[in-house]
Order: structure tokens, then C-alpha cells, then sequence
């Protein structure tokens, strides 16, 4: 099927350039943006080159923010998101693969009953239990803490069930041997199943790290301290400003470096990632 | 080192189904055991029960003198060899064969004098550090016996482990597992359908069916006298011919069937009985004959020198026809 003609692959090409484009403009847009100064988007034109106050914009958003609108710097922000982004994603792979090993290898009453119980919960997001989560989070006290703002995301019903996959697929005689040789149940879990599940936490680490910091609804709604304001909702109260123009230059220069940490972890996991997600030999 | 009993052993499915039923057994210490049996007859289940991986439904099993229905497959002193080799692919050949030690608190010395042992006894000093993955076939294999070895046990389990090699394979590994046995002087319980394997490797034979014991005996004593059809009609390659009695007149009361290995028939031109040939086999240095005696079919083995009409005129001498009651299908002695 690979044919070979000049026409098809020009088209091709095109189809690809036009795709890349499609994704990449805007983003290039927020770079060159983040490289002018405050008053060149005044006139309407939108410049298409990168300015001259890259280090300048960068320097003052880590620094000291916008301390007019009351934003911490960009710094604290990111740090924020990053303990966010891997409480839940160490979270949530650490309840999941706990509780898919429970569902696979233990024989004990409402089994299935207890899993199917963590399948529906993916029919209940975040957003569809914003309200009572919201009551429960405030009454624990846990507005404001990183401990509200990662505990009610943890537990996570397509973890569970992708472990519980991964599990279903390791060779019965694999545990019979290990029994055998005398692994009671935890240590089969932490010499045998961790080390070959190995590449699926990967996988998973990347899009669940993806998942937290991306998280936009729920740090807006319990975040009032603006120590505790994580970038990405940060982002959406620094363009709302009332009475002046928004500083557009100085919101994208923070959208670009919200983009790079997931960015980082997507190039710095790829290998293990793609692992993940195709093999299938055990 | 202890030998192994089993009284009256019996293994009933949720379901009701009976995978087990009443088998009885006393391996001697340092004996080499093969059940063996066609697939679905109870072996694999009963070695299970021995190894702890099932639970015993009827019955006790004993190793040395205790009691192990109810212990913990870690506690009953076994190592068992599995078909797919189960080794653990993330650890090196040292660690999969140091494992089990490392779980019992054996000291660090003690494990890599014996992993070194064992690794020169099966020729894998070499591969020591290398994946399972980056090994052969019959290389894993080793590594599933080492893992056994190094352990010690009072007795060896072997389920079906070399049905995942090929045959030239296969034939030297059996060797090399009888060799091992024989050194060790460790009892050895060996699960496989194979016969030929069964055959070579066992001191003694059970042959099972649709879950019971149908003969425990030498390879010789169940080939030479199979107790009942089942035997004689699994054992051997090809196994032996049964023919009503009415096909063959004077060999033995009508109503009875009468069974003779392939290789008992001599060709004798004053023979009473004739066998039409259908089809010659070669097999290099034998002949494989089929064809039908008064209507019955029926396999000989020939030298590959024999001439070979359309008919032959054969007899068979006495002390090669066995007798079995064609209703029970059990032998009847004499």
C-alpha cells in the first residue's frame, strides 16, 4: 500500500503542514505577544514577530507579577500547580493500582460490586459534583491547602480499571510461581507487579500529571488566597482586570509558561509513555 | 527429602464437577513419579493439590509425615516447574533463581553458593546476569529448574514442562531431568500427556482417566500388562490392538476382547490368522503396517527389511495376548 507518487506525497505534505499550522499559530502568537510591550496591541494589529522585552516580561511575571491586580509572581503559581499536578497524579495512581490489585487477586464479598462501584463514578466528573464536594472540602476546613485542592481530583475510576487490565493480563503461573517461592501478597505486589506495571504507571503519571494541571474549574472555585492561586486559573483573573487594559503581553508571557512544564514531562516520559500505552508482551 | 501419600484425594469444582475422585498413592522417597493421562483427566489438578496452588476437597496429602492440605504452598518444602517456565521477566537469572531463598531469610552466602551451584549443574553460569527475555527456549527452561534446585525441596513438581519445546529439545532435556533427578535423590511428581516422555523418565507410572487412577505400575508392567483398555489403548505409539474374540477364533473365549502389542505378530505362513494390509508407513528402521483382521483394523510393527503383500499369514504366540472384560473394560488376569 506505500505507494510512491511526487503528486500524493506533495498533498500529503500540505495536508501535514496545514495541520501543524492550524495548532501551532496560536501558540506562536502567544510567544510573539509575550516579547512586546504592553501598549503595541493598542493599535488593533496584532504583531506577528517577536519583539524585543523577552527577558524583561519573563523577568518581571517571575518575579513580582502583576502586583496590581493582586497576583502572586508566576513562580509561586507554578509551584502551586506542580505540587497540584503531582499530588494527584501520584495520588491517583497509588489508590488505583492499590485497589485494581485488591479487585484482581482477593476473593472477598461485593468484589465486583466494589468495582463496579468505581466504574460509575466516572459518570460523576468533577464539574457534576461541584457543589457538594465544594461543601465537604469547606467544612474539613481544607479551602485555601493544597490538601483541597488535590484530595477530592485523587481517586480516579480509569486508573483503577486500566490497572485492573494490566493485571488481568500477567500469567496466573506468574503469581502461582511467586506463592511458591514464598511472597505473601504485598511483597508479590511490590517485587513482581510494580516493576512489570512499570511502564503503564508511566504512561498513566503523564496524562494524569496532564489532568491536574490543567485543572481549571476547582482551584478557581477554592482558591480565595492568592498564595494558593495555581497558574492556570491564575491566568483567567489576570486577564479580567476591570477599569484598564488587560496586559495582554504580560498574560501570555504567564500562558507560555504554564504550557511548559506539561510539555516537559510529555518529551522527558515519551519513551516510557508510548511503552506504556502499546506493549503488550509480559 | 520425604516421600508424599496421597489417601483417597478428591477435588470437587463449585459446580459440582468432579475433576478428582478417590486416588490413592505412596511415592517412595527419591522416586520419580509421572502422572500421565490424556488432557482434562485430573493429572494437572492433582499436582496442584500437592503443590497448594488448589485447594482438596476430599481426602489427605502428606509430605514427609505432615499433613499438608491446609498449608501454604511456601510451607509444604515443593518446588514446582511450570510449563510456560514463569519466570519473572523483569529480574536477572541470579535474582529469579535467588528469589524464593531471599523470601525464606536465607543467608546472602548461603544463596549465591547455592545459585552458583545450581547455575553449574544446568550450564548457566554464562547467563547469570541476563533477562529471561534475552534468553533460548531450553535456556528459560533451565532456569525454571534451577529455581527448583536451588530451593532444596523434599520434593519436585513438574507440570507439563516441556511441551513448550521442540522435539530434539525435548528429548534432551528429558535426559537431562532424569540425570538431575537420579543425582539429587529428590522424590519428583511429573505431570504430561506425552507417553513417550512418561515412559522413559518414570520409576513408576499412574495412568489416569476422567479423573480416576486406571494402573499405578512400572513402565514395563503397564506397557507389557495394561489393566484395563484405556491403558493399553493410551500407552505405547501405536498402542496395542484390541479386537473382539470373534475376530480372531481360537485366541481366547468369545465374548472377550483380546489385545496384542504392534510388534508381538510374527509373520508365519502357517499362521491361522490373516490381516489384509491397506497401508505401509516407513519409518526408517521399522515398517508401520495397517490393515484388518476379519473386518477388525489393527497396526504392526515390522522390520523394514519385511516383505509385505497384500495379505500376510501371521500368528502370535501366547504370551503376548492379554484378555479384557469388554464390558468393564479391566483386564482379566491369566
Amino acid at each position: 500500500m506505500v505507494e510512491n507518487r511526487p503528486f500524493l506525497n506533495l498533498l500529503a505534505h500540505l495536508v501535514l503542514m496545514l495541520g501543524v499550522a492550524i495548532v501551532a499559530l496560536p501558540l506562536w502568537i502567544a510567544f510573539v505577544a509575550s516579547t512586546h510591550g504592553g501598549n503595541d496591541f493598542m493599535s488593533g494589529l496584532v504583531p506577528l514577530w517577536p519583539g524585543d522585552r523577552l527577558v524583561e516580561n519573563y523577568g518581571q511575571m517571575l518575579s513580582s507579577g502583576v502586583s496590581t491586580s493582586g497576583m502572586p509572581p508566576v513562580s509561586r503559581m507554578l509551584l502551586n500547580s506542580l505540587v497540584m499536578a503531582l499530588a494527584i497524579a501520584i495520588g491517583k495512581i497509588s489508590i488505583s493500582i492499590l485497589s485494581a490489585f485488591a479487585v484482581v487477586y482477593f476473593r472477598f464479598p461485593f468484589r465486583m460490586l466494589a468495582f463496579w462501584t468505581i466504574f460509575v463514578t466516572l459518570m460523576l466528573p468533577v464539574e457534576v459534583r461541584i457543589v457538594p464536594t465544594y461543601k465537604v472540602v469547606a467544612d474539613l476546613g481544607m479551602l485555601n491547602s493544597y490538601a483541597g485542592l488535590s484530595i477530592p481530583l485523587i481517586a480516579s475510576a480509569t486508573a483503577t480499571f486500566l490497572f485492573r487490565q494490566v493485571f488481568l493480563t500477567m500469567p496466573d503461573e506468574l503469581t502461582e510461581a511467586a506463592r511458591i517461592d514464598g511472597a505473601g501478597p504485598m511483597k508479590f505486589f511490590r517485587d513482581i507487579l510494580l516493576p512489570l506495571s512499570r511502564t503503564n504507571i508511566a504512561a498513566l503519571f503523564v496524562i494524569m500529571f496532564i489532568y491536574g494541571w490543567n485543572q481549571y474549574l476547582w482551584p478557581l472555585l477554592i482558591t480565595t488566597d492568592s498564595s494558593m492561586y495555581t497558574i492556570v486559573a491564575g491566568i483567567k483573573r489576570m486577564a479580567d482586570v476591570s477599569d484598564a487594559q488587560p496586559q495582554w503581553h504580560l498574560v501570555m508571557a504567564t500562558a507560555i509558561m504554564a504550557a511548559l512544564p506539561p510539555l516537559l514531562v510529555v518529551v522527558g516520559m515519551q519513551r516510557l509513555f508510548i511503552r506504556g500505552l502499546v506493549e503488550t508482551e509480559k | 527429602m520425604a516421600g508424599i501419600s496421597l489417601d483417597k484425594v478428591g477435588k470437587v469444582y463449585s459446580g459440582n464437577t468432579r475433576a478428582v475422585a478417590g486416588v490413592d498413592l505412596d511415592v517412595q522417597d527419591g522416586e520419580f513419579i509421572v502422572l500421565v493421562g490424556p488432557s482434562g483427566c485430573g493429572k494437572s489438578t492433582l499436582l496442584r493439590m500437592v503443590a497448594g496452588l488448589e485447594t482438596v476437597s476430599e481426602g489427605t496429602i502428606r509430605i514427609g509425615d505432615r499433613i499438608v492440605n491446609d498449608m501454604e504452598p511456601a510451607d509444604r518444602d515443593i518446588a514446582m516447574v511450570f510449563q510456560n517456565y514463569a519466570l519473572y521477566p523483569h529480574m536477572s537469572v541470579f535474582d529469579n533463581l535467588a528469589y524464593g531463598l531471599r523470601n525464606r531469610g536465607t543467608p546472602k552466602a548461603e544463596i549465591v553458593r547455592r545459585v552458583q551451584e545450581g547455575a553449574r549443574m544446568l550450564g548457566l553460569e554464562p547467563y547469570l546476569q541476563r533477562r529471561p527475555r534475552a534468553l533460548s527456549g531450553g535456556q528459560r527452561q533451565r532456569v525454571a529448574m534451577g529455581r527448583a534446585i536451588v530451593r532444596e525441596p523434599a520434593a519436585f513438581l513438574f507440570d507439563e514442562p516441556l511441551s513448550n519445546l521442540d522435539a530434539k529439545l525435548r528429548a534432551s532435556m528429558r535426559l537431562e531431568i532424569r540425570l538431575l533427578q537420579r543425582r539429587l535423590g529428590t522424590t519428583a511428581l511429573y505431570v504430561t500427556h506425552d507417553q513417550v516422555e512418561a515412559m522413559t523418565l518414570a520409576d513408576r507410572l499412574v495412568v489416569l482417566n476422567g479423573g480416576r487412577v486406571e494402573q499405578i505400575g512400572t513402565p514395563l508392567q503397564v506397557y507389557r500388562n495394561p489393566a484395563s483398555t484405556f491403558v493399553a489403548g493410551f500407552m505405547g505409539a501405536p498402542p496395542m490392538n484390541l479386537l473382539p474374540a470373534a475376530a480372531l477364533p481360537g485366541l481366547g473365549p468369545a465374548a472377550t476382547i483380546i489385545g496384542f502389542r504392534p510388534e508381538d505378530a510374527v509373520i508365519d505362513p502357517a499362521g491361522e490368522i490373516t490381516l489384509d494390509v491397506l497401508a505401509v508407513e516407513e519409518l526408517g528402521a521399522q515398517r508401520l503396517i495397517h490393515g484388518r483382521i476379519n473386518g477388525e483394523p489393527a497396526t504392526l510393527v515390522f522390520p523394514a527389511e519385511t516383505e509385505i503383500g497384500e495379505s500376510l499369514r501371521l500368528s502370535i504366540p501366547a504370551s503376548a495376548l492379554r484378555r479384557f472384560d469388554p464390558a468393564t473394560g479391566r483386564a482379566i488376569p491369566g
